[in-house]
């Protein structure tokens, strides 16, 4: 598709209106004057006061009273015109078979193209992958670090002060973020949950008997879906007809049901939140009672379901 | 000027090239403006990120809070909450070049995608354009992770939440996600090291590659010429409008003005992101109606009413379930969005000829109801990321709305999709 005219290879005016519009100068004009205006009163307002709402408004009244003479100029000041144009020609069959002759000369009179073709794509792939291998600098492999969490047999519960919690502690209705003492607050497998419930209402999973002293329970605060904290805490305010206490993370609105012990109840988590055995110190203090009951965090490829 | 001219002509021979610049001949239609609205936020975002940058320190390293901000003084901060904080509160203009830049991010990326329905929906996209249209959907993946990138820096609660969901779908990439994750984050989420990353590919890596690719994509509109829709003298052979100089250029110029001019308007009046609210990040912590920027509530709505299905071998979570939502909707989105002049020539028009007229919607009553579809399909999905938010204006239960919402994104498209068969007849 292509027209040969020559006088219409670049923009050829067919429609031109030259001359200012009646008041469009002073209009313009006026918009730049005030324009000007909203500059000098932009930086008169950043000098005195810095009030971020007057920056705002001067500062857009500058560019926008700018932008508006500006389309005046454009509509009623400079020529108006309206041109066609050729569109360009852009397949041209002969220059394509020119340029592929000339591309194959590289392999003019070359008896071994196959060889060389696999020896040069194996050192291509060969530089390629060496190239990417600095990569692996970047980060560790995936290992037991994702799996090893700093809670062990007989560590105490802190707080986020670091202060050690008692049962008396944690009140029921609510929840409380506890962590191992002395470990990395950030790593994903300190922080738990502790909630307080009626122990005769609890379903544990076999096992867990004596998890939850005087019905005090801790969980993994990092949900099991994608890693964001667990935040919410669903509490009965009427047994009959509410529904049964459970943790929830508002990210994606997982809920777990803290009276089984961590069971997916809602959302899109595929795996129970990890719970934590508890025990209650001779100095009353809450200590764990060994590691979680699964992996903590969001799943991998690695994570077994029990 | 003529000596300017002479002087730069006798040393590059640049006059010819400017000569033919001058004449280039622009289409008359605003649906046109949308790309250039994005073009120009683009500029207002490098402008105002170049400010944020001289003050923003990109490091996660402990200091306690002094500013001015009293709810936060004596508490423990990290040097980036820190020096968004003093932007936000103590450097002149900082706050109203923060929230501009906020604001124009938003506005990048709704032009953007208004710019693709735009292409879309007149067929744009054919030959000989099928290489820019790639161009621009890969300009909106890259649009839409800059923009997250830029947040995620700010480590405010709401950044590293969604940080964390971010390495939650990584880790849920089938069989190399936990590798994937650790090489990204440094180890194990949320480490140290992963600031300055994001740092480094925010400012300096995707905006290279950004404004490389929007200097492709304008270059490759050049090439061909713009398309136009039916007017005559307009045709098949020639392009009608306004030439560049003087009236398009002025026209072009006053569009930056009213861009930057509204962007800072609402960067000035507008409050957008106030991350002393949400107080600095600690992954034990949370909170409820927590909201991404909106280009990302469509990965959120899929996160959230994805079904809860972890693919299960040999006791091994092959495929955990942030996959589904994180990883294969929007693979799926961008899948059909790369390879739609192909499908369509394939399965539609079997029209193989170059096209530089546009369709009207009603044109191509097929590719209308089927984009219509699944416009509408991405929608309902983006919808379903705001259900705690519908739920505690309209009082609709989560739950319900989950469910509700999962009905929606099959019945929503073939409602759309019958309507627009229905209503939209070729003329």
């Amino acid at each position: 598709v292509s027209d040969e005219t020559p006088n219409l290879e670049e923009g050829t005016p067919f429609e031109r209106e030259v001359g200012a519009r009646r008041g469009a100068e002073l209009l313009a004009a006026g918009l730049l004057i005030g324009s000007a205006i909203g500059s000098v009163a932009f930086v008169v307002v950043l000098l005195a006061s810095g009030d971020t709402q007057l920056l705002g408004l001067t500062f857009a009244a500058a560019l926008l009273l700018l932008g508006g003479a500006l389309a005046a100029a454009a509509t009623g000041i400079a020529p108006r015109e309206r041109a066609i144009e050729d569109r360009p020609r852009l397949a041209d069959p002969e220059a394509t078979a020119d340029a592929r002759e000339r591309l194959a000369m590289l392999t003019e009179g070359v008896s071994r193209r196959r060889l060389l073709g696999a020896a040069g794509l194996t050192a291509g792939a060969a530089l390629a992958a060496a190239v990417a291998a600095p990569v692996t600098a970047l980060g560790p492999s995936v290992g037991d670090s994702i799996v090893d969490t700093p809670w062990r047999r007989g560590r105490r519960l802190v707080g986020e002060d670091g202060a050690p919690l008692t049962a008396d502690d944690v009140p029921r209705g609510s929840f409380v973020t506890a962590f191992p003492e002395g470990a990395d607050k950030r790593e994903l497998g300190s922080p738990v949950v502790l909630v307080h419930e009626d122990p005769a209402k609890l379903h544990l999973p076999s096992g867990r008997a004596d998890w939850a002293p005087g019905g005090i329970m801790a969980f993994s605060k990092i949900c099991t879906h994608a890693g964001c904290a667990i935040a919410l805490y669903r509490s009965p305010l009427y047994e009959p007809t509410s529904q049964p206490p459970g943790l929830a993370c508002p990210c994606h609105y997982s809920v777990f049901d803290t009276r089984t012990g961590g069971e997916v109840v809602a959302g899109p988590a595929g795996r129970p939140l990890p719970q934590l055995p508890l025990e209650i110190g001779t100095d009353g203090v809450l200590r764990a009672g060994g590691g979680f009951s699964g992996p903590i965090g969001p799943a991998w490829w690695g994570v077994r379901k029990a | 000027v003529t000596d300017a001219l002479r002087f730069i002509d006798e040393r590059t021979a640049a006059s010819r090239p400017l000569r033919k610049a001058l004449r280039y001949v622009f289409p008359d239609h605003w649906s046109f403006l949308l790309g250039e609205i994005a073009l120009y936020s683009f500029v207002v975002l490098v402008a105002t990120g170049v400010f944020l940058a001289l003050f923003f320190e990109p490091s996660l390293d402990p200091r306690i809070y002094h500013g001015p901000y009293a709810p936060l003084q004596g508490h423990e901060v990290t040097a980036a909450y820190d020096s968004a904080l003093g932007l936000s509160f103590e450097v002149p203009a900082g706050l109203l070049m923060r929230q501009t830049h906020h604001w124009a991010a938003d506005v990048f990326v709704v032009a953007i995608v208004m710019h693709l329905v735009r292409i879309f929906f007149t067929g744009a996209f054919r030959k000989p354009r099928e290489l820019n249209y790639l161009v621009g959907v890969t300009l909106l993946a890259l649009a839409v992770l800059e923009g997250f990138l830029g947040y995620s820096l700010i480590d405010d609660l709401l950044s590293g939440m969604g940080l964390a969901i971010a390495y939650g779908v990584a880790m849920a990439l089938p069989l190399v996600g936990g590798d994937v994750a650790h090489t990204i984050w440094g180890g194990e989420f949320p480490g140290e090291v992963i600031q300055s990353r994001l740092y480094i590919g925010h400012v300096f890596l995707l905006p290279a590659v950004i404004a490389t690719l929007i200097a492709l994509h304008l270059t490759l509109i050049v090439r061909t010429r713009h398309t136009q829709f039916r007017d005559p003298p307009a045709s098949e052979r020639h392009v009608v409008g306004t030439p560049m100089w003087p009236g398009y250029a002025l026209r072009s110029l006053a569009l930056l003005a009213f861009v930057a001019g509204v962007l800072f308007a609402l960067g000035g009046l507008i409050q957008v992101n106030p991350i002393w609210q949400w107080g600095p990040y600690q992954p034990w912590l949370g909170t409820n109606g927590a909201q991404p920027d909106w280009y990302l509530g469509w990965l959120i709505g899929a996160l959230r009413i994805a079904p809860p299905v972890d693919v299960v071998v040999g006791g091994y979570t092959v495929i955990p379930e942030p996959f589904w939502g994180g990883v294969f909707f929007p693979s799926v989105v961008f899948g059909v969005l790369y390879l739609w002049p192909w499908l369509e020539q394939r399965l539609i028009t079997r029209d193989l000829s170059r096209h530089e007229l546009l369709d009207a919607p009603r044109d191509n009553p097929r590719r209308t109801a089927i984009g219509a579809a699944f416009f509408a399909w991405v929608v309902t999905v983006f919808a379903a990321g705001a259900a705690d938010r519908i739920f505690l204006s309209v009082g609709v239960p989560y739950d319900t709305q989950v469910w509700l919402f999962r009905a929606a994104i099959f019945v929503v498209p073939a409602v759309v999709y019958f309507l627009a068969r229905r209503w939209v007849a070729p003329s």
